[in-house]
């Protein structure tokens, strides 16, 4: 980290991003800087940012956030001890949580003159302030530098290894190297205090390192932060088959030489991507935390963000959202898509037969000759329009409907328009509306766990659909909520023509879905 | 002469083509039996492999959604939609006679273009019916009737509708599914309608507990 935003300014950027919240971002509160990786406890999300005390963001479903003080309160004095002062500083910057053996670790940056810096441990057994267990216990400096050697003790990762158990700290910003110790997993502590850092990066801070099939991968960040839309801030990548390193980019360069794949640039209407946090939602469902440095529908301000995690190739993919727009969903097991279980009317009409033209009825359904397209025979023939359900609806049931599954024909009760809904969500995303594009008939679950297109969106919860990717990028689909069922169902292809809703089961294909343009 | 151009040779030609199928000899089906037992269990993927088939009824078969259940609706012989019948039972409609057989598969599926031309009696624009009676030990909830066509369909369960498939297709394991429904202990009526239009023509059907995994412990009974 080379400069930080001062607290006062932090809280009036917060205060901007409370007046201009987008949809295609989380929402609330969320104006932070260097936040830890975003934690669910308890039916919470945290996260914990750069800040005087170390700011709280809490979230009921990972999608609206709000502030709720700072995790100083907690912890006896209000303030870093001495042993933390002494070694870094009294700033309190970029920290990392993780839940070890029903411990709650906070490491945090305690900087005084850059790169004189100690990163400072609190231990707790609750992330919520209302618990009477709430409370933080100084758990000291764990690591520092003395402002000579080639490392700048802030910006801590943290890392449980799923393999064996062993508990890893990497750390450092710029001056020098990015650094990685052991620490004891009972206490937090370091461990070989005696021994010297081991050194896998350099050019970078943010470090973080996180294991999938036996690889290790370091995510760092390079570039500037903390100038708004000028910072160059980019989340960057290379991988190791040992948690030690060498850490090597795709073009085989080490990380110690300056190497780092790309993860993730400035896109779209956020500039500034840094401090990557990796979130497992459920088994093949994955999310990162990062903050961006200036978010351009909020003014400009830092911003606290959740983004899909993909992987592919061995190595991890920034995942996107899906947009608001109007798609195709088809079935990866299957092939078939979803649609509303009407008779369809091929595009342009009924085709003709040896040259002439259709002779049934045309596009809207009615009866008369000529509405279809040229038959076989001719050798040129018009555009035929896209098909609308405008022309249609008018022939299909007025109450609700089944959905079911057929080969995609670029038919009008095939093409579903994808609209978030304000103000309710979960990690990163917002429900969705799934409607007949055209319509405001809506895709609905229904009591008997199956599934049916309703006439109108009430915004019940069984008419709210999770849509995120799972982590090779096909997409999973599950309602808000089924009436009279406990549980969670996510939308399935149980038959080449039958969709329905079962509980989501990673190693099969039947609740993996491609959505696509029509 | 491909598929659809046999198709569509088949709309075209539709009353002549009946007339010179039902005339054909018949073939002998090779993949169809009588069955020698009064019972007998699905196979190993569950496929359900003893039906009583109607000879097929000469249709005009459009395929289309409305156009397939106006088909298979149209009252054409007393209880069509609760008839559980016996091997041999006749069906008069018009001036036929049609008679219903029992067959046990020797395939996953039923081969109805097999079992037409082993009757002498056409195989396209024609509207089959077949029923299977299967006797559960217990009630078993969550189980969803799973079935395949060519070509369209409409199945029942206990006289409830369960399935609509509609359109030229080919049959494919598990196309159309049902809602998960309970099957009573004792006898539970299965029963199918299928309209083809033209070439081959088959049906196969099995049924899935809550897991999706077959249901083996049944017995298919006449």
């Amino acid at each position: 980290m080379q400069h930080r935003l001062p607290t006062a300014d932090f809280a009036v950027a917060a205060i901007v991003a409370l007046a201009a919240a987008p949809a295609a971002s989380l929402e609330g509160d969320v104006g932070m800087h260097d936040p830890s990786t975003v934690i669910q406890s308890e039916g919470h999300y945290y996260s914990f940012g750069t800040g005087g005390g170390l700011p709280v963001s809490v979230s009921n479903d990972g999608w609206v956030w709000r502030r709720e003080g700072v995790l100083m309160e907690g912890l006896p004095g209000g303030r870093a001890g001495e042993a933390v002062l002494v070694r870094g500083g009294n700033n309190t910057w970029a920290p990392d949580v993780i839940a070890i053996g029903g411990k709650f670790f906070i490491y945090y940056s305690a900087p005084g003159q850059q790169p004189k810096a100690a990163i400072g441990l609190l231990v707790g057994t609750t992330l919520d302030p209302a618990s009477p267990d709430y409370g933080w216990q100084d758990g000291g400096p764990v690591v520092w530098s003395d402002g000579i050697e080639d490392s700048n003790a802030i910006d801590p990762g943290v890392f449980l290894d799923p393999n064996d158990g062993r508990f890893w700290l990497s750390y450092g910003s710029y001056f020098g190297y990015i650094r990685l110790v052991e620490l004891d997993p009972a206490t937090g502590q370091r461990l070989h205090a005696d021994e010297a850092p081991l050194d896998i990066a350099i050019n970078s801070e943010a470090s973080i390192i996180i294991e999938r099939a036996g690889w290790y991968y370091l995510l760092v960040t390079h570039g500037s932060c903390c100038r708004g839309a000028e910072s160059t801030y980019n989340i960057r990548m290379g991988r190791s088959r040992s948690v030690t390193g060498p850490y090597l980019d795709h073009t085989g360069v080490d990380m110690l030489r300056g190497g780092g794949t790309l993860f993730l640039g400035s896109t779209g209407r956020v500039i500034g991507p840094g401090h990557f946090g990796r979130l497992v939602v459920d088994e093949s469902v994955e999310k990162f935390s990062l903050h961006f440095e200036a978010d351009l529908d909020r003014g400009g301000i830092s911003v606290l963000d959740i983004r899909p995690l993909l992987w592919r190739d061995g190595w991890p993919v920034a995942g996107e959202n899906l947009s608001p727009g109007t798609y195709a969903i088809e079935s990866l097991r299957t092939g078939t898509a979803l649609e509303l279980a009407v008779e369809g009317t091929p595009v342009g009409g009924p085709r003709g037969r040896g040259g002439a033209r259709g002779a049934g009825p045309g596009p809207g359904g009615g009866a008369g000759a000529g509405g279809g397209p040229a038959g076989r025979g001719a050798t040129t023939a018009p555009p035929i329009p896209p098909q609308t359900a405008a022309a249609l609806e008018s022939n299909w049931p007025a109450g609700p409907v089944a959905a079911r599954l057929s080969p995609f024909m670029l038919q009008a009760q095939q093409q579903w328009t994808v609209a978030p809904i304000e103000g309710d969500g979960y990690p990163g995303a917002p429900y969705f509306r799934i409607a007949i594009a055209g319509t405001e008939r809506v895709l609905a679950a229904t009591a008997g766990r199956e599934l049916e297109v309703v006439p109108a969106f009430t915004g019940a919860a069984e008419q709210l659909w999770r849509i995120e990717p799972l982590t090779d990028g096909s997409w999973r689909l599950m309602p808000k909520a089924i009436p009279g069922a406990d549980g969670s169902f996510a939308l399935s292809a149980v038959g080449a023509s039958k969709p329905t809703l079962e509980p989501f089961d990673a190693a099969s294909d039947r609740q993996r879905w491609r959505i696509r343009l029509p | 002469m491909s598929r659809a151009t046999a198709i569509w040779f088949a709309l075209l030609s539709l009353p002549a083509l009946a007339t010179a199928q039902q005339g054909a000899a018949p073939v002998p089906a090779a993949s169809l039996v009588r069955p020698d037992s009064r019972d007998r269990g699905p196979d190993a993927d569950g496929f359900l492999q003893r039906w009583l088939i109607l000879e097929p009824i000469p249709v005009d078969a459009r395929l289309t959604d409305n156009a397939v259940q106006a088909t298979v609706k149209s009252d054409r012989f007393p209880d069509q939609l609760t008839i559980v019948p016996k091997d041999g039972d006749e069906v008069t409609i018009g001036e036929d006679t049609l008679t219903w057989h029992a067959v046990d598969t020797l395939l996953y599926n039923v081969n109805l273009f097999h079992f037409a031309r082993s009757r002498g009696r056409p195989t396209s624009n024609v509207l089959f019916w077949a029923v299977t009676v299967v006797e559960v030990p217990e009630e078993m909830r969550e189980v969803r009737l799973a079935i395949g066509s060519n070509s369209a369909s409409i199945w029942w369960v206990n006289g409830e509708e369960v399935i609509a498939i509609y359109n030229d297709r080919q049959s494919v394991i598990d196309d159309g599914v049902s809602d998960r429904l309970t099957l009573r202990r004792g006898r539970n009526v299965i029963r199918a309608a299928i309209v083809n239009a033209g070439g081959a023509t088959d049906f196969c059907a099995r049924l899935l507990d809550a897991e999706n995994q077959p249901v083996t412990a049944l017995r298919l009974t006449l």
